[in-house]
């Protein structure tokens, strides 16, 4: 196992009181597993994706543990994560359009930054990597105004990988692009990992189309806990959690037996994180929840590597 | 970057045009007869004085030519260097005035400004490091800040000055030495310098500690710089990184105060009496001089101009951006 | 202090906790507002100062600040709280009158600078084009003559008897950096969906302007205006202080000048020129410091944690 995270909870500070945007989740990432990370906005994704690298001024570690390659991540400590930053784990973010020093030269950015953390540049490997995303040598002497969009995070792409970290987090990578991007993008990251620069990766997205091309595993998250975690293919065609059901449903698939059906979003919205209610999350929203959903769901593994938070699915 | 400097000049050159129309236009729409007025308030003594004064003006102006005339050759002797006769010191030219002056005003801007932008930037970068140093540089950078140039000036000469006797009250130098360039009267001149100097740097130091802290924070809270904190960059690196894009603002901030930093080096002159534009400029409006007066304000244009095509010049030293053509400063 | 930090408009401020109830806008910053010390500070000052102003003239018997009332050049005693000037002026009246007369200069000042700020900034970041090539030329060549030497010359030639005419002149030439900073704010508002949805719906520039546009970033006009305001104060000061102030009525600049015209400095009567340039450094002082505190109540980004 590259990662193991067991009850993961993380909290954010605000004006009436903590929200618990992360609520106790736990997975593994295999060796060179690409995991799909899915779900609304303020299910906890980004949260999650923060946590495992840089918890921002307002987040608060509240409990569980994240193991990496044996080692324990010393997530609230913000010094001694800097031992695995980059080296271990590392993020291509959101903003990548912005991640660089505006009045830096790439190539010179590059080097200060590996030199801060110990590293020498190998010039070589460097631009065989460029060359691996399609950009050329010659992007190292410019300044990031002058490159486009899509190069930028191509060169984020590189920069972030330079170390073979063992996991990295690609948040939000597509949001920005449209579509003939996004299929670039997502083919180079694939690339990444078949050549074996990084072991394993997290892929956050909102968009669980797209996330269907490129991961080995999805999970699906609501309301800061884990809904249903399985092998691509499986959650595509066989999803056992009535929130992923809907999802998969409210999906749009050219020629598909949807067609007909009008598009919509799942009605209502999650419940407030800042003291959930108790029992299953997405009872108010489900059209199977009876009695029993006032009581929390366990995740349970009811098929091997395919885990669901849900009494009716068991 | 040549359209860069293309546009900067540009508008340096229309902003000359603006200023001399203004300085000529003034004059010449003012209601009633402005000889008349001027010679009437100049209360020359001698009555040869004021004929002569008369017909010059009255050849000056050229009421007896139309407009569009007298424009030119307004322009005409401007850019002779004829800016006319002083009436305060008449008959001396009045850029034989200001020239005298300017080496004064010079040698009071020219230091404080540099040596405030810099202490400013080094303390408000230090600033937004140290909790304990941020909670004292706040209060006295605003403090300072919003100080009137001529309070400041007046509180030092009082304490420094008149109370504690350590430096002179006012002039560039003793009354009793002949400038010149020797040992006696270059200190002579530092010892009078000292206090203005002061009023000067202070006041504008704490603007720049305070926007330098500023920019400062907010660079470190941008994306880069987060990027960087998460690939575990060190602290020294992303700050350096934050200190030199926050110095962009800064300098194109030092465009924007030019104005701000003139206004605050008259009044300090008038404070100390010290012999700059500033006390001319005084001298110019008790004694009702407009021709004077006009001549310093066009020679303060100038000095704004040059000094903003400066700041131009170092802002593409200092941002590499400008220099790929991509984009320009944005003053 | 013209070097505003842009602060992002604040539509932008959605990277709040994730999940939490959105709570109004309005009432969100009026908890913030309240607890921030630096606005509390600021604003109370600012508050007691102007309230100063406008009572204190009206406690007073005397009508006339400038009338020679008591002893002369005396130290401040329980009658004279602030001491009397070489001829006899009780200091305490032209401060209080002197108060007036500078909260008056502010407000004409920074009002006229920010109107034009405004309908330049907002015309030229809202058309775009050949509005805003010609604007923004116009705003970079008043933005580079010097205010004060404009001002010294208009008021030197025509004369300036009243605050409000002092005013309305400071107000048409210290407006550039604050249109720029309105334009480039515009800029970034001018492509939001809910823009593009007025301007589909059919209504015109100004309506748009005004309706969308300035709504979304009536904070940061806000904190522009301060600055106005403060600088407006400052740029008077100095115009009174070289013998151009306003020929009626008095102000703290026209007090300072005044203290340096007769030696109150060679003289030691520090009790005249100590008050007016506190009272100035004050009001300028607390409108910053207050901003500091709007901005930290309006930008998420920069409250402390």
């Amino acid at each position: 196992m590259t990662l193991t995270v067991d009850d993961l909870r993380v909290h954010y500070r605000t004006l009436r009181g903590e929200v618990r945007a992360l609520d106790g989740v736990g997975f593994d990432l295999a060796d060179g597993e690409i995991l799909g990370l899915a779900g609304e906005s303020g299910c906890g994704k980004t949260t999650l994706g923060k946590a495992l690298i840089r918890l921002d001024g307002r987040m608060r570690h509240a409990g569980g543990t994240v193991t990496l390659d044996g080692d324990e991540l010393p997530l609230s400590d913000d010094r001694a994560m800097n031992a695995y930053r980059f080296h271990k784990i590392s993020l291509v973010p959101q903003y990548s359009m912005s991640a660089l020093n505006p009045t830096r030269r790439i190539g010179r950015m590059i080097r200060e930054l590996l030199a801060s953390r110990g590293v020498t540049v190998d010039t070589d490997e460097l631009h065989r990597r460029l060359a691996l995303v399609g950009l050329e040598p010659g992007v190292l002497d410019r300044y990031p105004i002058e490159l486009s969009g899509g190069m930028k995070q191509r060169a984020v792409m590189v920069i972030s990988t330079l170390l073979d970290p063992s996991v990295l987090i690609a948040d939000e990578v597509t949001s920005a692009l449209d579509v003939s991007n996004q299929q670039a993008v997502v083919g180079a990251l694939t690339g990444l990992r078949d050549k074996g620069l990084v072991t394993s990766m997290i892929f956050v997205t909102h968009d669980l189309g797209l996330t269907s091309h490129i991961a080995d595993s999805i999970m699906v998250m609501y309301a800061g806990k884990l809904a249903e975690k399985a092998p691509t293919k499986v959650l595509t065609t066989e999803p056992r959690h009535p929130y992923t059901r809907m999802l998969i449903g409210s999906l749009p698939q050219v020629g598909a037996r949807y067609k007909d059906k009008p598009l919509s979003g799942i009605e209502g919205s999650p419940p407030s994180l800042l003291d959930p209610p108790p029992g299953c999350r997405f009872r108010d929203r489900c059209p199977l929840a009876d009695a029993r959903c006032a009581e929390e769901p366990p995740v349970v593994e009811i098929a091997p590597r395919h885990s669901v938070a849900c009494w009716k699915a068991a | 970057m040549r359209r860069y400097f293309a546009r900067k000049l540009l508008v340096y050159a229309l902003t000359f045009v603006v200023a001399v129309t203004v300085n000529w236009m003034i004059p010449r729409f003012m209601p009633g007869d402005p000889v008349a007025a001027m010679v009437a308030r100049a209360r020359v003594s001698q009555p040869e004085a004021a004929e002569a004064m008369r017909t010059y003006y009255n050849n000056l102006f050229g009421f007896d030519e139309p407009l569009w005339q007298q424009y030119l050759h307004f322009w005409g002797a401007l850019l002779q260097g004829d800016f006319g006769i002083s009436i305060w010191v008449f008959p001396t030219p009045v850029g034989d005035v200001l020239l005298d002056a300017l080496p004064y005003t010079l040698g009071l801007m020219v230091p404080s400004v540099l040596l405030s932008w810099f202490a400013g930037n080094w303390i408000g970068a230090l600033s937004a490091r140290r909790k304990v140093l941020d909670n004292t540089v706040l209060p006295v950078g605003y403090l300072l800040t919003a100080m009137p140039y001529m309070w400041i000036a007046v509180i030092l000469a009082w304490a420094f000055g008149a109370q504690a006797g350590w430096f002179p009250l006012s002039g560039g130098y003793s009354l009793d030495i002949q400038p010149g360039w020797n040992a006696g009267f270059v200190l002579d001149a530092l010892h009078h310098w000292v206090l203005p100097f002061l009023s000067l740097f202070l006041v504008a130091l704490g603007g720049w500690a305070i926007g330098m802290r500023n920019m400062i924070i907010y660079e470190l809270e941008s994306d880069y710089s987060s990027y960087l904190s998460a690939l575990g960059a060190p602290q020294r690196l992303i700050r350096r990184y934050a200190f030199r894009n926050a110095v962009l603002p800064q300098v194109t901030g030092l465009a924007l105060q030019l104005g701000v930093l003139v206004a605050g080096a008259l009044v300090t002159e008038i404070v100390f009496a010290y012999p700059g534009l500033g006390s001319l400029i005084l001298a110019a409006i008790q004694n009702q001089d407009f021709f004077l007066l006009q001549g310093a304000f066009l020679f303060i244009v100038i000095g704004v101009l040059i000094a903003n095509f400066l700041i131009d010049i170092v802002y593409v030293v200092v941002d590499p951006r400008t220099r790929t053509g991509m984009a320009g400063g944005t003053s | 202090m013209s070097t505003l930090p842009d602060p992002a408009p604040e539509t932008a401020a959605a990277p709040a906790a994730p999940s939490a109830p959105a709570a109004k806008p309005g009432s969100e910053w009026l908890h913030y507002a309240v607890r921030n010390p630096k606005l509390l500070i600021g604003f109370s000052l600012v508050v007691v100062l102007f309230a100063t102003g406008l009572a204190g003239p009206l406690l007073l018997d005397n009508g006339n600040p400038n009338e020679y009332v008591g002893p002369q050049a005396s130290a401040p005693d329980g009658t004279y709280w602030m001491g009397t000037t070489t001829f006899g002026q009780d200091v305490y009246a032209q401060f209080v009158h002197g108060l007036r007369a500078t909260f008056l200069v502010g407000v004409v000042g920074g009002a006229i600078a920010a109107v034009i700020a405004m309908l330049v900034g907002f015309l030229a970041g809202y058309r775009g084009g050949i509005t805003d090539e010609i604007l923004n030329m116009l705003t970079n060549v008043v933005l580079v003559i010097p205010a004060l030497a404009v001002l010294l010359i208009i008021n030197a030639y025509m004369g300036v008897r009243s605050v409000a005419v002092q005013g309305l002149f400071i107000g048409l030439t210290s407006w550039p950096w604050a249109a720029r900073a309105i334009r480039a704010q515009t800029f970034s508002l001018r492509t939001r969906e809910f823009v593009d949805l007025a301007r589909l719906s059919g209504s015109g520039t100004w309506r748009i302007v005004f309706r969308e546009i300035a709504p979304n970033m009536s904070s940061y006009l806000f904190m522009m205006f301060i600055l106005l305001f403060g600088g407006s104060i400052l740029i008077a000061s100095s115009l009174d202080f070289i013998g151009l102030g306003p020929t009626e009525g008095v102000s703290l600049g026209l007090m300072l000048q005044s203290a340096q015209q007769w030696s109150a400095l060679q003289l030691g009567m520090w009790w005249w020129f100590i008050p007016p340039g506190a009272g100035i450094t004050a009001i300028v002082g607390a409108l910053y410091v207050a901003n500091v505190g709007l901005d930290e109540v309006f930008n998420p980004k920069l409250r402390e944690s």
